[in-house]
């Protein structure tokens, strides 16, 4: 069945004039920017976060460089602590926590459930522009006075601080509710639009995972902007909840920020678990091994996340009957993460397994969330917390399993549904060359700095005793090597996209609705409605040499079969 | 593939580490009753660590080489789900993050009881330095501790919240302002051992560094008795230079014309100073005194408001000496 | 439905991709409350600042709600339960394309939310007047005398500051489930029937000129909490009153004849939230014993 282009299908009754795909229908920049097509608003996220990833990794690179030698390298202690900040809250708020679900989740969300948009469309592009909105505010503050207090805008530094807080947090304050838009979008889309044949547990894991990221988003994002709230009104009015000089309590600011920030974490890698999960059975040609536990554990780790926040303040102060409830709380997150991690190589066992680009992902996602994952078992364990919190030892774990995890995941995803975006496809040899650089480059920045933070190296230094210098040197030509990554994967994927080869409908093999339209889809995304069925049922696809990609051997059952039954 | 890099890298790093006494590949050296239960714990948990990373990246690897996509071979069927096996890697992984609680919460415990004996040092934090106030009143810029005895710290910020950090007893305890927090170790080596601000603070965070003295048995007290009357020992000049360079001074005022968060102050004594209201004033021993004890009150043009007040900080015969240590630096021939 | 016939056969008051006006609707109201959820949450953060300074230093609050006015809060309070009253007849109105009283109803709503919004005014300027402030703008004018609050005295005194003999040692106090009987009274205007110790002692001590009062050295806390919760519900009120309008507009044009009534409905929701949360704002605030 003839899946792929849509010009058959033009020919059986297409009420609009244009044959053409979303990326073609609508020209002009404000046929983009007022579009309420979730596919349009998908790829104007993905191209905004792509923007903010190089301007936090510009930021990294410079805070790397000055890490060179002890001292001063290329700035002044000062633009030292900008650059990490704004390397932080960057990469936090404007990349990674509307990255996978905005730009990712919202193109193929709707895809996957064989509908033709999110449930609240305006919503979803009122999401965009509030993520427009609060981009500027954050990226005015970068001019008016950055921002220096680190991406956690701690009391009472961050109201006595002489940078430009206020605006910096407006952004956030914003960006918020762009987040808290998505999620609820992405809460009402699953429940209520699901094609016949898809019960919950039959949703690709994706949905799972956006599902889970969704509660989250819609929960904790609210106290977020209250806490942020309350600390505008701090700087602006000295209201005293936070700040000690007024009579307030600066530790309360911590409980409210974590409460937010640390279920923010599960919003980064949740959505990147529900990736590896497609993309593994993909790409092991297998049906994903243990669904239900994967599922449910993803529910289980968006529920846990809320009670875990005490333990970013074991050294705080606060009392050992709390820290220990926090600790025992945090173990009990690791569980479901492990979970996932055993069912996703139980389901290459026996597989056939092709290591395409983002199964080159996986592979590097299943290798660093693992160390990720297990160096957070040093910090959830009290006494070790207090000897390594707040060193670079946080700083590497952090990073082994936002980047790791969340970034690499999204990486693979990326690579996955890129076809299905633009319709072209890549160069695999550049796309080996590029994660092969990534995977090096990212171990050599981030592995020297647990070893550097086990020694006691306190984070958010700008000087450093000498002993470090070899390290941190190593882990700045890690840095570069990263970056170099990255260049390169900018090259080839912007080559695709004038010279790249048609891709066919389904290019690997996968199960899921979305590689049942074109490659891209057109506007309204499918010309027929499925009944779904099993989303890893790999079995009912065979290649077709022919167009270099894969068709279903028997046709899916089709409701209202005039559409496109030929 | 990866692990060979991984353990290529591990040399590498482990030829670069500097060698000290009792230091580990991982671990600094261990010089508290705290640390070596501390220690214990992380080489446990390194222990699982490496024994789960081991077992998921070789059943990958292996996986790869045996199940790649080739010529005739094709996936084959088996089971999607086997409720024994992921009962086996749930309850295992919960009963290894059960014990490693125990022990963690347990260690925790010690940290965080100071025996009833223990010798108590008052701790001050401020942009950027910190202050330790021995019992007999004496104040410093390092914590000096007798060997072998359970030291208590109580601890307070005047500003941002800082957090007190000593590597080699693995402890770590946020200074808050507005409260007092408590810390508590016990040295088992004599020697000198680097104290860090682990919470960020501001422009000077990574250089508020202190050092921890551990003196050996006996040498303690003497140290403290001679420490203690530098005002007496000491010519004028000296002791306020040692005031300059104790009490934090020197953290925001250069002595060689550089500017830092506040002026230098090389050649200000006796000069004129322009001020942030526009009108000038003669830095006599009036103005100094007044900036010690009344920062905002005359604030020089170009620098921020933002010096703490020393008001009961300082008494007057360290502000004396503060004052002739200024003098020394230059520029008494006018003004007087 | 096949894309091609949604043109068609599609009831206009439903989007492109929704199979039914059932499904939208049950869309709809989903996403309104989740928004609601998150309403809730985003006032929850302020209402655990209130429980740890409630439980820390309950003494603030007992000294700092004597200078709310429950009859207005009271008053207040029976506005917005009577404008719940009425949105929820527009919602039945709209049901039952009674688009004229639809309009009444949704007018009725608004003239309550602008009359909760000029009592709130009324109480703000006191205490605006007074000096009753939030932390850092907190200064009671103390030598005030009662229903003229600004006509005399030289108000001096400073918030939270050293106040002689009747000082109460800053939060050491918090033990306390009264507020310091102080036999030198406070002039600040009470409210009609504070504590009655106090407001007994308002006799005896008359005028009470140039009395120093008591005041709990975080007192300024309460009142920092208490302008933070009701400024935020009056935002929401007049956001309330924005989403009204809009309604009525929509009324106006006819949107609503085919009984097409999710966006009263939804309107309606949000209406009875910020209600709510009034209700507890006055519980937490004004009477507290």
């Amino acid at each position: 069945m003839a899946v792929d282009t849509l010009t058959v299908d033009g020919a059986v009754g297409v009420d609009h004039a244009d044959p053409g795909n979303y990326l073609t229908t609508g020209r002009g920049v404000l046929s983009w920017l007022f579009t309420l097509d979730h596919k349009r608003i998908g790829l104007m996220y993905l191209v905004a976060i792509t923007a903010s990833f190089f301007l936090g990794g510009i930021f990294a690179l410079l805070v790397r460089t000055e890490l060179l030698t002890p001292g001063q390298t290329i700035m002044t202690a000062d633009a030292y602590n900008q650059m990490f900040t704004l390397h932080g809250a960057v990469m936090i708020f404007l990349f990674i926590i509307p990255g996978i679900p905005a730009a990712l989740g919202n193109f193929v969300l709707p895809l996957m459930l064989g509908a033709k948009d999110v449930a609240l469309p305006r919503l979803n592009l009122a999401s965009f522009w509030f993520w427009m909105f609060g981009a500027v505010f954050a990226l005015v503050s970068i001019i008016v006075g950055a921002v220096d207090t680190g991406w956690t805008f701690y009391t009472p530094y961050s109201t006595t601080t002489s940078t430009a807080v206020i605006s910096m947090t407006t952004g956030v304050f914003i960006l918020g509710f762009s987040s808290i838009f998505t999620g609820l979008n992405f809460i009402v889309t699953i429940h209520k639009m699901r094609p016949e044949g898809m019960t919950w547990f039959k949703m690709p894991l994706f949905l799972w995972g956006l599902y889970s990221t969704a509660i989250i988003q819609v929960l904790a994002t609210p106290v977020l902007a209250i806490t942020l709230l309350l600390l505008i009104a701090e700087r602006a009015l000295g209201v005293g909840i936070f700040d000690p000089s007024l009579g307030g309590d600066p530790v309360l600011y911590q409980h409210f920020f974590w409460f937010y920030s640390h279920p923010a974490v599960y919003i980064m890698i949740l959505p990147a678990m529900g990736i590896i999960s497609e993309l593994v059975s993909v790409f092991s040609g297998k049906h994903i091994f243990g669904y239900r536990f994967i599922a449910w554990s993803s529910i289980a780790i968006a529920l846990l996340s809320f009670l875990v926040w005490g333990h970013h303040m074991f050294t705080s102060g606060q009392s050992s009957i709390t820290n220990m409830i926090f600790s025992a709380l945090t173990f009990s997150v690791a569980i479901p993460s492990a979970v996932k991690v055993f069912n996703w190589l139980a389901t290459m066992y026996k597989g056939s397994i092709r290591l395409a680009a983002p199964m080159l992902y996986v592979l590097s996602f299943l290798f660093l969330f693992a160390i990720g994952g297990l160096t957070g078992l040093f910090l959830g364990a009290l006494s070790t917390d207090v000897h390594l919190h707040d060193t670079y030892f946080v700083v590497a774990h952090f990073h082994y399993v936002m980047f790791g995890g969340t970034v690499i995941a999204f990486l693979g995803g990326i690579h996955y549904w890129w076809p299905k975006m633009f319709g072209r496809m890549y160069s695999e040899r550049w796309a080996q060359v590029s994660a092969l650089l990534i995977f090096v480059g990212f171990n050599l920045t981030f592995f020297t700095q647990f070893v550097m933070g086990s020694h006691g190296m306190p984070r958010r230094y700008y000087n450093y005793l000498e002993q470090f210098t070899t390290l941190h040197q190593a882990s700045t030509v890690g840095s570069y090597v990263l970056g170099l990554g990255f260049l390169i994967m900018a090259g080839y994927l912007g080559h695709s996209l004038f010279r790249g080869r048609h891709a066919p409908s389904n290019p690997w093999g996968s199960a899921t609705l979305e590689w049942e339209t074109t490659s891209p889809p057109p506007t309204h995304n499918f010309d027929r409605e499925f009944s779904a069925d099993d989303p890893y049922n790999l079995d009912s696809l065979r290649f077709d040499p022919a167009i270099e990609g894969w068709v279903r051997k028997e046709p899916r059952s089709i409701l209202l079969a005039e559409g496109g039954s030929h | 593939m990866t692990s060979t890099a991984l353990a290529h890298l591990l040399t590498v790093v482990s030829a670069l580490l500097p060698e000290d006494k009792g230091a580990t590949f991982w671990m600094p050296p261990k010089v508290s009753t705290v640390a070596h239960g501390v220690d214990w714990l992380f080489n446990f948990i390194l222990a699982i660590s490496v024994f789960f990373f081991l077992l998921i990246v070789v059943l990958m690897v292996y996986f790869i080489f045996r199940y790649r996509h080739r010529e005739g071979h094709a996936a084959e069927r088996s089971p999607t789900h086997n409720l024994g096996l992921e009962i086996t890697w749930t309850v295992i992984p919960l009963i290894l993050v059960i014990v490693i609680f125990v022990f963690g919460f347990k260690g925790f415990l010690d940290m965080s009881t100071p025996p009833a004996n223990a010798y108590e040092i008052l701790v001050e934090g401020q942009k950027w330095n910190w202050s330790f106030t021995y019992p007999n009143g004496y104040v410093d810029s390092n914590l000096h501790v007798p060997v072998n005895r359970p030291i208590r710290l109580v601890m307070s910020s005047q500003d941002v919240i800082h957090s007190l950090y000593v590597p080699a007893f693995r402890i770590k305890m946020d200074v808050v302002p507005g409260r007092y927090s408590k810390a508590w170790f016990e040295a088992t080596e004599p020697g000198e051992y680097d104290l860090f601000c682990a919470e960020y603070c501001g422009t000077s965070h990574s250089d508020m560094i202190a050092h921890v003295v551990v003196h050996p048995v006996g040498e303690f007290e003497r140290w403290l008795e001679k420490a203690s009357d530098f005002l007496e020992t000491m010519t004028p000049v000296d002791a306020g230079r040692k005031l300059f360079q104790v009490r934090g001074c020197q953290q925001c005022h250069s002595v060689d014309g550089s500017a830092k968060t506040g002026p230098s102050l090389l050649g200000v004594f006796g000069h004129e100073q322009a001020l942030a209201d526009g009108s000038t004033v003669v830095a006599d021993e009036n103005y100094i005194r007044e900036s010690i004890l009344e920062p905002q009150a005359r604030v020089v043009a170009g620098y921020d408001p933002v010096m703490p007040t020393y008001q009961g900080r300082l008494n007057d015969r360290e502000i004396m000496a503060i004052i002739e240590y200024l003098k020394s630096l230059g520029g008494t021939s006018s003004g007087e | 439905m096949a894309a091609q016939h949604h043109e068609e056969c599609h009831d206009p008051h439903v989007a492109h991709h929704f199979e039914s006006a059932d499904q939208q609707f049950q869309s709809a109201k989903l996403g309104m409350w989740l928004f609601l959820a998150t309403e809730i949450l985003f006032f929850g953060g302020l209402f655990v600042a209130y429980s740890v300074y409630r439980s820390n230093h309950p003494e603030i609050f007992v000294f700092g709600h004597q200078f709310l006015d429950k009859n207005l809060g009271a008053f207040n309070t029976v506005v917005l339960i009577w404008s719940s009253f009425t949105i929820a007849w527009a919602v039945r109105a709209a049901q039952l394309k009674q688009i004229k009283l639809l309009k009444w109803l949704l007018v009725a709503t608004m003239a309550c939310a602008f009359v909760f919004l000029g009592v709130k005014y009324v109480e703000y300027s006191s205490k605006w007047k007074h000096g009753l402030l939030w932390a850092a703008k907190f200064q009671p004018h103390l030598e005030a005398t009662v229903g003229d609050g600004h006509g005399e005295g030289d108000a001096s005194h400073e918030a939270g500051g050293p106040q002689p003999e009747a000082e109460v040692p800053a939060a050491e106090a918090s033990g306390t489930a009264e507020a310091p009987a102080d036999p030198d009274r406070p002039t600040i205007p009470l409210a009609p029937d504070g504590p009655p110790g106090l407001a007994a002692e308002a006799e005896v001590a008359g005028a009470g000129h140039g009395a120093p009062m008591a005041t709990p050295d975080m007192a300024k806390i309460f009142f920092s909490i208490y302008f933070l919760m009701t400024g935020l519900h009056g935002i929401h009120v007049l956001g309330g009153i924005a989403a009204m309008a809009w309604l009525l507009r929509c009324a106006a044009r006819g949107d609503f004849d085919t009984g097409h009534f999710t966006r009263v409905d939804m309107v309606a929701l949000y209406w009875h939230v910020v209600d709510l949360v009034w209700i507890y704002l006055f519980l937490l605030l004004y009477l507290i014993h």
